[in-house]
Parts: structure tokens; C-alpha cells; sequence
């Protein structure tokens, strides 16, 4: 039987391209601190099903660590779901006990829509920009 | 990128069979979406067939206990597009598909809620014993 063989690029180019949606199917979530006793998680990728526990773990940590006051900067996220949104609204809930809040940083259109219809709008303070979000969390 | 579909050959059918777990909701989709992106939707209701699909299959995930799979199934008609999403899991009863105005919707409800605001038609026929089938449908613009 004759072996196939398969050029090295091809193969590079096949490893390159797997890896490629395996990042689009994840969530990058990034934690900083900011001015104050503020802290920024910046978010990025798509947040649904599988990949809302990361973002669930990585707001937990902070509020088990007495931060209460948060901005989570959705700008780069391309896609969330309603596990998505009970993530955020289960962190709201969560500092809002201890006196804190969450503003989100939301320029997606797309995004922006489902949280219209939910009628999330009106339980997150919702921002175009950053700065803007911490702003009004002092 | 995906070209629109002549006018022949309306009227197909596309099938999708998934593992009923979290990591293959993505692959339901982004197939679906592929499946709209045939038609002359807008991104915008692109965008909105996508979420209810996932929507559908998540809510599958995490109430019908027992189903190993999920079916869905894509029907292109000449007014628009129809996606059937199966599975064959037990399920505590229709209360999780019930129709609640925005202010009564509980968070574990948003995906049905969703489901039905971005659909123009959605039917539940949910069997406690056989699983739950859900039909959802959305216009072409005119």
C-alpha cells in the first residue's frame, strides 16, 4: 500500500487553522486592578454554555477577595448567551450585597440588543467606554 | 463566503446531530447561522437565529436528563427559515418553556425568553417521558 505524504506546510497550515477555532470557541478574561478599590475584568471571545464557569470563576475569585466594586469590559466579546447574562447578574447580585455594584462596557450592537430585550439595561449601569464605567462607580 | 441560494434550490433540508454537551453547542450554532447565511437575512437576524439555537440546545443541556443527543434540523422554505431542535432526555414538566412577560422572567428562564423574542413562531411540544421538541421560525423580510 503507498504511504500518502502530506507536505510539512500542509500540516503547519492544518495545526494553524485548528488552533485558530479553537480560540474562536473560548473566552480570554482578563483581570486588572484599577483606580480605587475598582477592578476591571476584560473579557474576550464568546461566552455561552461551556465557556461562562471561566468567567463565573474569574468574578467569584474577586468578590471571595473583598473586591465589590467591578467593571467587566464586554467590548471584545463577539457573542454571550443566558448563561452569559445570569454570570453577570449573579455577580451583580453578589456585591450588591456588600454595598458594590458592576458597571459593563458594552459596544457590540448585538450585545447591546439582548440586553435590551432582557431588560438588563435597567439593572447594569451600561458604558460605551472604560473610563466612563469607573467614573460612575465612584 | 457563503452565496445565496438560487431560487431552486429552496426548499432543503439540513441535519445536525450533537453530543448533548456544553462543548458542542458552538458547532450547532455556527452551523445554523452557516445554514441562515444562505438566505437573504440580515446579519443582524443572522445573529438572532444563531442565539436562539444555542439558546434551544442549551436549554436542552441542561433540563432534558438522559438525552445523549440532540437533533436539529434546518428547513429552508420559500417565506423563510425553520429550525427544529429534538432531544429525547426526561424533563421535569413544561414549567421552563412557559411564556412570561419580561418583568416575571426568572435568569433561568432568559434562554426561553430570548428564544421567543427573537423567533416569530416558536412551539413546544414537551413529552416528560420522550423529550422535548422545539420548532422555531423566522421570516425572510419582505
Amino acid at each position: 500500500m503507498k504511504a500518502l505524504r502530506v507536505p510539512t506546510r500542509h500540516v503547519k497550515s492544518w495545526v494553524a487553522r485548528l488552533k485558530d477555532k479553537r480560540r474562536i470557541l473560548d473566552i480570554k478574561v482578563n483581570v486588572r486592578e484599577s483606580k480605587g478599590d475598582c477592578y476591571v475584568v476584560e473579557l474576550s471571545g464568546e461566552i455561552d454554555v461551556y465557556t461562562s464557569p471561566k468567567v463565573k470563576d474569574a468574578i467569584g475569585e474577586l468578590i471571595d477577595r473583598g473586591v465589590y466594586n467591578l467593571v467587566i469590559n464586554l467590548e471584545n466579546v463577539r457573542y454571550i448567551d443566558s448563561t452569559g447574562l445570569g454570570v453577570l447578574i449573579g455577580g451583580l447580585k453578589r456585591v450588591r450585597e456588600h454595598g458594590g455594584s458592576v458597571n459593563l462596557v458594552c459596544t457590540n450592537p448585538q450585545i447591546r440588543k439582548i440586553f435590551d430585550i432582557t431588560g438588563l439595561v435597567k439593572i447594569f449601569g451600561i458604558f460605551d467606554a472604560e473610563d466612563a464605567a469607573m467614573k460612575a462607580l465612584a | 463566503m457563503n452565496q445565496p441560494l438560487a431560487e431552486g434550490a429552496r426548499e432543503s433540508l439540513v441535519e445536525l446531530r450533537i453530543p448533548c454537551k456544553a462543548e458542542w453547542v458552538a458547532l450547532a450554532r455556527l452551523s445554523v447561522a452557516a445554514v441562515a447565511s444562505r438566505l437573504h437575512f440580515s446579519i443582524e437576524e443572522i445573529e438572532d437565529v444563531k442565539l436562539a439555537v444555542a439558546e434551544a440546545c442549551t436549554t436542552a443541556i441542561q433540563h432534558a436528563h438522559g438525552s445523549a443527543y440532540l437533533e436539529i434540523k434546518c428547513e429552508i422554505t420559500d417565506g423563510g427559515l425553520r429550525v427544529n431542535v429534538r432531544d429525547s432526555g426526561h424533563t421535569p414538566g413544561p414549567g421552563v418553556v412557559r411564556v412570561r412577560s419580561r418583568e416575571e422572567v426568572r435568569v433561568g428562564e432568559l434562554g426561553v425568553f430570548l428564544i421567543r423574542s427573537l423567533m416569530d413562531e416558536v412551539t413546544y411540544d414537551v413529552h416528560p417521558e420522550h423529550g422535548t421538541d422545539l420548532v422555531m421560525y423566522k421570516r425572510l423580510p419582505l
